[in-house]
């Protein structure tokens, strides 16, 4: 093991050690430019997809176990003895296994080549009474848990790429999806306004300030507000029928006095007092003064939904139940002590009150301090306990119904009653994910669009998925707000990667070096806060809370101490943190208008590793980089030694980061690792973005996505739906850092093209392409489309079965046209041409698939005991040929024999083939030119392709410019170049490397017309450009008809491609055609052409008859034969259907 | 008008060929004539290897020499396979990738030796001695017995895991056993990659190769890439001396200017300038030099791909301008006058 292990260490050296600017490790380290490897150390430790690996790999490890002790009894309420408790719960090994030997059901690749769950047994230990004893019983299997590939439960967790390779995986997938019945399936990163804080918003149309939280715990979600109406306060919830003032409620929480609202609320502020002093008035004249009075009058209030056998409680009490319970759900009220939630809303009314004074102190809904991510693991978690409570309930029902009867046979034993039900969580796993319907009972809570199959079009489209983030708001509402780009995303969010359209700004994709935390414990960091000499709030005295220089300490945003010394306190923090004694991912900040101290330490914050700077001077050296090259040291080494440390959005608005070395001042506090990684990795492809217009980056993010190329190393091994793939990939000419860290490299999608920028033959207009036809020839663009097809053999009721038939012959004993393809047992062979209309899978179904067993007698048997099937085929139908590349026979979970078959078709550039460089500059094939015909330079080199320069003005793609240049050098020089963010190789040394070469600096070439062979007057911008095939291709959208189908109902032609639809003349093209006055046309082309029909009109009463009589007015006299369309008929039939007699008056036309 | 292309450093300057019948460079005398040409073309063989000819064509029109470029990359017939029959293959290379690949390979077979296939012919009639040649692939893979137990090298794992070009055998047919019996067909280059293979593995195929031309599949062009440049002519006006020579100097590859013993910069030979403009850069040679290209002076290069020698491709691509011209004066067209 350890043997393996140290080679797939060399597969990261390699990275980290890559010869950058001609550096080896025994070059000397200069701290600016080489603490960039910091990032591949990151990238090492983490992976691509840790924020999802981290999520699900704390639910299982600690998050289950929580939910295990939140639900750790069942009783029964008719036996008081009998008891069940959770001891423990484990995911994929036994109590007395190794748990690094996972035990799932099949590996992943057999999942999804058979359609199956990827999924490990849950395991639960639980302790029982059986009569008198107590039992214990271990390794109970409560259902199935889907497994994220990758994750620490996974086959694939600490495989060397060796060992991937037997498991027919590929070392360069990230993970971090399921596989659910056969498909890939991500849960999105969901982006959401974080929890159980005070937001602070205000309508200023209509004067209104409020507070609001969010309390969201186990049981329960619900919000909470503080609000104005008329410059007074009031409580707002939504099971209190109305609004409470403010005074009341705090009345009712335990503060009495006046005074100490006051003081609790406003301070010694007297601009803030005259403020809120208006309050007190509206409690007098309630007459509320006691905290009794208090809570009777918010037990009116409440809106009682009582369970069914529940006691009714008095007034006091629903009021006492409200505050403990409703109200700010996530603070737990302890013996009635009322004192933390009293706090809480003096807070939230004090933050209102302050809103009020000073409009600009509201919170801004979309900084993304303000936001918490949710990830894979705590949406499970979610769907888990919901279902592990249903578990235990429908185990209690069936345990209740069973007690309750008198007398039992045998001792009942609970177990027997436990595995029933079992399937329920797995189902219930499942079916969330492959549906992805989240809907919780507990939390009224029903999102659909959480999973997402993977998209494998190509690498980058799967990667780009894994860090994408989906947004709660709606996609249709106008607000530019949360669409906006926002300055806080800066290195946490890409400022590139989103899509166009609607969803523009909602869904956003991580950078590279984003983390997100998971929870932290809050009772150490809570006792570390009093050690560290914040006072306990539950003793400080009101009156000092809000004195001048005192700040609030607030865990999660709630107050639990004061200190006069924040810059101390938070200094000290700071200090532990650093040296490891608080965790890394633990956030502290000071808020100077609040007077607070932030410490935050939930999950679902983003957050980023910076280095950190002391005095002026960065704490990482050169000693530090040298051990992290020689691999002395890993990126966690870093941290433990408080060079490096994570900081949250909120924290990072405290300090002072500089971009590089040569800014560091006195005050700065943190310096960038990296400045590329404010981008994505998606984004993180292009070459020289920070040259081009913002628009082209976010387009090349899209297009990304769509190029083909290669899509894993088990490519050959999978069977997808569709899977495109280039026959000959290239890694980019002009690479970047990332293309190196995300190992675009290994799995490229695209090709370096030599590139002319000229017009020529004016098939170039509106950005096509021309094509060099013997680039063509040789491999240019060359893809492959594989298309899978499945048949199942079912079984039916009466025991009868789809079978495959064998090839038929005709009297040479050759196969039938149609069977050419297939072999003697009824499936294609793997290799054959198949052709539209051949049959690759001879299926042939039962003909009494219907009929019951039992109905049968013997007799009738026998009389046909041929025709037993009839023939089912799967034909194949297509403009162009496929091959067979692959059959394969497989059993599915429900036993039924599963044939899946993979078609493949070769494809070469044709005419209309879709383009693109990585500048979001995209273009179709507009002619395909022979190679003697292309211009040429002094070397003889013709171009691949030539793009028109007019893509270049109004686009100010400066990028592919400089990726040209860069290219050739690369080229000229036998190197690679770098086009990496906010770095790369620079235009001088390129342009030296061209004039070295003989070349003109500019990158322009003195070009030979191919066609007259003289010189052209220009000179040529020339030299090579990354293009990207992208999956838009002519062969699959190509549509022509001139008789075909017909819609059974309209008698019209049927619409779209797939149905072999007709082309509509539509009512804008109507209205051209009327305009013209060619009435012949209109007449031919909208009913000739489409539902011509015959019918016989009677002109007497001007209904239609049929045969040449009318049957209304009981004659054939006044018939008259005409044509009109049959959806006019249509409409005549429906209105007389419901009553309504459209009678046709008939005139002489001339 | 000069022949002289003029090279500025934002455009090319005098670049139509006016060398044809009726004008003449010299104004004085616009008549063409055939003994002028013959008197003035010259033919300059730099050198000829196997692969590659030098060759400098003086004293013709532009349009004279593009054809012989054109034709050489696209009507000079050559040989290649063209139908692929796969009888099995395991690899995980697919049958068209693998084909193709195969169809790309060079070979070396004198064109002169086939006829053009009927492809309108029925399958059985198509193919004959005379216009095919046969090439098969039968390829196994296996492991190796005498592998060192601890090598992870697949070269020493595995026997015939890698399939190269020289794996393709050629089956000659009828005549051609005599024909082809002192240069029987190999690929001109016989390491090309075509596939890898890994134990138990197998290719086992038969090729078709007929005779076609470079316009219809870039793989039946005879030359890697056949084309011209014109000559570069570097006229110094005013006289470049001292350091300003030495920085002259550096603005040309080398072997180009040369400085005699009065520090003055000459050109020596600007055969070997590449024409990169680098010292149209310069402000201080403003004036100083006048860059330009012979018209009707063309340096070509003819890079065979091995089927041929590049000499006998430029002759077959005369040969064809001949032929072609001869068609043109024969047809009726040609006799109305």
């Amino acid at each position: 093991m350890s043997g393996v292990k140290r080679e797939r260490e060399e597969s990261f050296d390699e990275l980290l050690n890559p010869v950058y600017k001609g550096k080896s490790l025994t070059d000397p380290i200069n701290t600016a430019e080489d603490k960039w490897n910091l990032l591949p150390a990151f990238l090492k430790v983490k992976g691509l997809v840790k924020q999802h690996l981290d999520s699900y790999n704390y639910f299982v490890d600690v998050d289950l176990k929580k939910i295990i002790q939140a639900n750790e009894k069942v009783l029964s309420d008719v036996d008081p003895d009998f008891y069940l408790k959770y001891l423990d719960i484990r995911i994929g090994y036994k109590s007395k296994a190794d748990p690094k030997q996972i035990e799932v059901l099949y590996p992943p690749h057999e999942c999804r080549l058979r359609d199956m769950t990827y999924s490990a047994p849950i395991y639960v230990d639980v302790e029982y009474t059986r009569g008198r004893k107590i039992i214990i019983h271990r390794d109970l299997e409560i259902g199935r848990m889907p497994i994220m590939l990758r994750s620490n439960k996974c086959v694939l967790n600490g495989r060397t790429e060796n060992e991937m390779a037997y498991l027919n995986e590929c070392p360069l997938d990230p993970g971090g999806y399921f596989i659910v019945n056969g498909t890939e399936k991500v849960i999105l990163v969901q982006e959401q306004l974080s929890k159980n804080r005070i937001i602070v918003e205000s309508d200023d149309k209509k004067g209104i300030v409020q507070a609001s939280v969010t309390s969201s715990t186990h049981e329960r979600k619900s919000k909470t507000y503080v609000v104005t109406k008329n410059d007074k306060i009031y409580l707002k919830h939504n099971s209190i029928s109305e609004e409470i003032p403010i005074v009341i409620v705090l009345k009712a929480a335990g503060i009495v006095s006046d005074l100490e609202v006051l003081q609790l609320v406003c301070g010694d502020d007297s601009v803030y007092q005259d403020i809120f002093a208006v309050n007190f008035e509206e409690t007098a004249k309630l007459g509320v003064y006691t905290q009794r009075e208090a809570l009777e009058y918010i037990g009116r209030k409440v809106k009682t939904i009582r369970r069914l056998n529940a006691p009714k409680l008095t007034i006091i009490q629903e009021g006492i139940e409200a505050i403990a319970s409703t109200l700010i759900a996530h603070l737990s009220v302890e013996n009635l002590d009322f004192r933390e939630k009293a706090l809480y809303i003096a807070i939230m009314t004090r933050r209102v009150v302050m809103t009020m004074h000073n409009s600009k102190l509201v919170d801004d809904r979309d900084y993304v301090g303000n936001k918490r991510l949710e990830l894979a693991g705590q949406l499970m978690s979610l769907l888990f306990e919901d279902l592990f409570k249903k578990f235990n309930n429908d185990f209690k029902m069936n345990l209740d119904k069973i007690l309750k009867k008198p007398s039992r046979a045998s001792e009942f034993d609970a177990l027997l009653h436990i595995n029933i039900h079992s399937n329920n969580i797995t189902t219930g796993l499942n079916r969330a994910i492959s549906t992805g319907n989240w809907s919780l009972k507990r939390f009224k809570m029903e999102r659909a669009g959480v999973t997402h199959v993977l998209s494998r079009l190509s690498y980058i489209s799967a990667l780009g998925m894994m860090t994408r983030i989906s947004s709660q708001f709606e996609k249709s509402r106008k607000v530019s707000g949360p669409r906006a780009l926002q300055p806080s995303q800066f290195g946490m969010l890409c400022t590139s990667d989103t899509p166009e359209g609607e969803a523009c700004g909602l869904v956003k994709n991580l950078a590279l070096m984003t983390h997100i935390t998971t929870d932290d414990e809050e009772t150490p960091i809570r006792k570390l806060c009093y050690i560290l000499g914040a006072e306990n709030i539950s003793i400080a005295d009101s009156s000092t809370l809000h004195t001048h220089g005192t700040f609030g300490v607030y865990l999660n945003g709630t107050l639990i101490a004061t200190t006069r010394f924040p810059n101390k306190f938070v200094t000290t923090f700071r200090y532990l943190r650093r040296t490891g004694k608080v965790s890394a991912f633990v956030s502290i900040y000071t808020n100077v208008h609040q007077s607070s101290v932030h410490i935050a330490a939930d999950g679902g914050r983003i957050c980023r590793p910076l280095i950190i700077v002391e005095n002026g001077i960065p704490k990482v050296k050169e000693d530090h980089l040298r051990k992290l090259k020689n691999g002395e040291w890993q990126f966690d080494d870093f941290l433990v030694n408080g060079l490096v440390e994570y900081l949250d959005v909120n924290e990072e608005n405290d300090s002072l980061i500089a971009l590089y070395e040569k800014d560091i001042i006195n005050a700065t506090t943190h310096l960038e690792i990296e400045v590329f990684t404010v981008l994505g990795a998606v984004a993180g492809l292009i070459p020289y973005p920070h040259h081009n217009q913002s628009p082209r980056n976010t387009y090349q993010c899209a297009m990304g996505k769509q190029a083909i190329g290669a899509i894993a190393y088990n490519q050959f091994r999978r069977i997808d739906t569709l899977l495109y793939l280039m026959c000959y990939p290239q890694q980019p000419m002009v690479k970047s850092k990332t293309i190196e860290l995300i190992q675009y490299d290994k799995l490229p999608a695209g090709q370096n093209a030599t590139v002319a920028v000229m017009s020529y033959s004016g098939y170039d207009i509106e950005d096509a392409l021309v094509l060099n036809k013997s680039s063509i020839d040789r491999g240019f663009g060359r893809c492959q489309v594989f298309r899978k097809n499945t048949a199942i053999l079912k079984r039916y009721p009466n025991h009868s079965k789809d079978i495959l038939a064998g090839m038929r012959v005709n009297d040479d004993g050759e196969p039938i046209w149609q069977h050419t393809a297939l072999g003697p047992d009824g499936l294609g062979e793997v290799g054959m041409r198949v052709q539209s209309g051949q049959i690759y899978v001879n299926k042939c179904v039962p003909t009494n698939a219907s009929e019951s067993v039992l109905n049968d007698n013997p007799q009738q048997q026998q009389q046909q005991p041929q025709q037993t099937h009839r023939d089912q085929p799967m034909v194949y139908r297509a403009p162009e040929a496929s091959y067979i590349d692959q059959v394969m026979m497989s059993v599915s979970d429900n036993d039924q024999a599963l044939i899946k078959v993979l078609l493949r078709q070769t494809r070469r550039p044709e005419l209309g083939d879709k383009f693109s460089s990585r500048h979001g500059q995209k273009g179709v094939c507009g002619i395909i030119v022979q190679q003697e015909d292309m211009p040429f330079n002094d070397q003889g080199v013709c171009p691949d392709i030539i793009m028109n320069p007019h893509g270049f003005p109004s686009r100010m793609t400066v990028g592919k410019m400089l990726e040209l240049v860069s290219g050739k050098a690369g080229v000229l020089d036998g190197s690679l170049q770098y086009g990496t963010c906010f770095g790369g190789s620079k235009l001088e040394d390129m342009s030296k490397i061209l004039v070295d070469k003989g070349f003109n600096y500019s990158g322009k070439d003195m070009l030979y017309s191919g066609i007259t062979g003289e010189c052209l007057q220009a000179y040529i911008f020339f030299g090579p450009i990354y293009y990207q095939k992208l999956k838009h291709m002519v062969l699959d959208k190509m549509h022509a008809r001139a008789r075909g189908p017909r819609a059974v109902l309209t008698r019209q032609p049927t619409e779209g491609r797939s149905r072999d639809g007709g082309l509509r003349l539509g009512e804008m093209e109507r209205d051209c055609v009327i305009a013209y006055g060619a009435s012949q046309l209109l007449l031919e082309r909208l009913m000739l052409s489409s539902d011509a029909f015959d019918v016989d009109v009677c002109n007497s009463c001007g209904l239609m008859g049929y045969n040449g009589w009318c049957p209304t007015c009981k004659t054939s006299e006044t018939i008259i034969k005409m044509t009109i369309p049959y959806a006019a008929k249509l409409l005549f039939q429906e209105l007389i259907s419901m009553n309504i007699a459209p009678r046709l008056k008939l005139g002489d036309v001339f | 008008m000069s022949n002289i292309v003029g090279i500025e450093h934002d455009r090319v300057t005098n670049t139509t060929s006016t060398d044809f019948p009726g004008f003449s460079a010299d104004s004085a005398n616009t008549e063409w004539s055939l003994d002028y040409f013959k008197e003035n073309f010259k033919l300059d063989i730099k050198y000829i290897t196997e692969r590659t000819a030098n060759f400098d064509l003086i004293g013709l029109d532009t349009s004279i020499a593009n054809a012989f470029r054109r034709i050489m990359i696209a009507e000079v017939p050559s040989v290649a396979a063209e139908y692929v029959y796969i009888f099995n293959n395991t690899s995980v290379i697919q049958d068209e990738v693998l084909a193709h690949r195969i169809g790309l390979v060079p070979l070396k077979v004198d064109p002169d030796q086939l006829t053009w296939i009927n492809k309108e012919a029925d399958e059985k009639d198509k193919f004959t001695d005379d216009n095919t040649i046969v090439l098969s692939l039968d390829i196994v893979c296996s492991k190796n017995p005498n592998a060192s137990p601890n090598s992870t090298n697949p070269d020493n794992l595995y026997r015939n895991h890698k399939v190269y070009a020289k794996n393709l055998k050629f089956e000659p047919q009828g005549r051609q056993v005599e024909l082809f019996a002192n240069n029987p067909v190999v690929p001109c280059d016989p390491n090309i990659l075509l596939a890898k293979l890994r134990p138990g593995q197998e290719i086992s195929l038969r090729v078709h190769c007929i005779l076609g031309i470079g316009a219809d599949h870039a793989k039946f062009s005879p030359v890697s890439t056949a084309s011209y440049r014109l000559l570069p002519v570097i006229d110094i006006l005013k006289p470049i001396v001292g350091k300003d020579a030495l920085e002259f100097q550096q603005c040309f590859p080398n072997g180009v200017i040369d400085i005699n013993e009065k520090g003055e910069a000459y050109v020596k030979d600007s055969r070997k300038d590449t024409v990169s403009r680098e010292v149209l850069r310069h402000e201080k040679f403003n004036g100083k030099v006048k860059l330009g290209r012979r018209r009707d002076h063309f340096i070509f290069n003819v890079e065979s791909t091995g089927a041929m020698p590049p000499e006998e491709i430029f002759f077959k691509s005369v040969r064809i301008l001949k032929n072609k011209a001869d068609y043109l004066r024969n047809c009726p067209i040609a006799n109305l006058n």
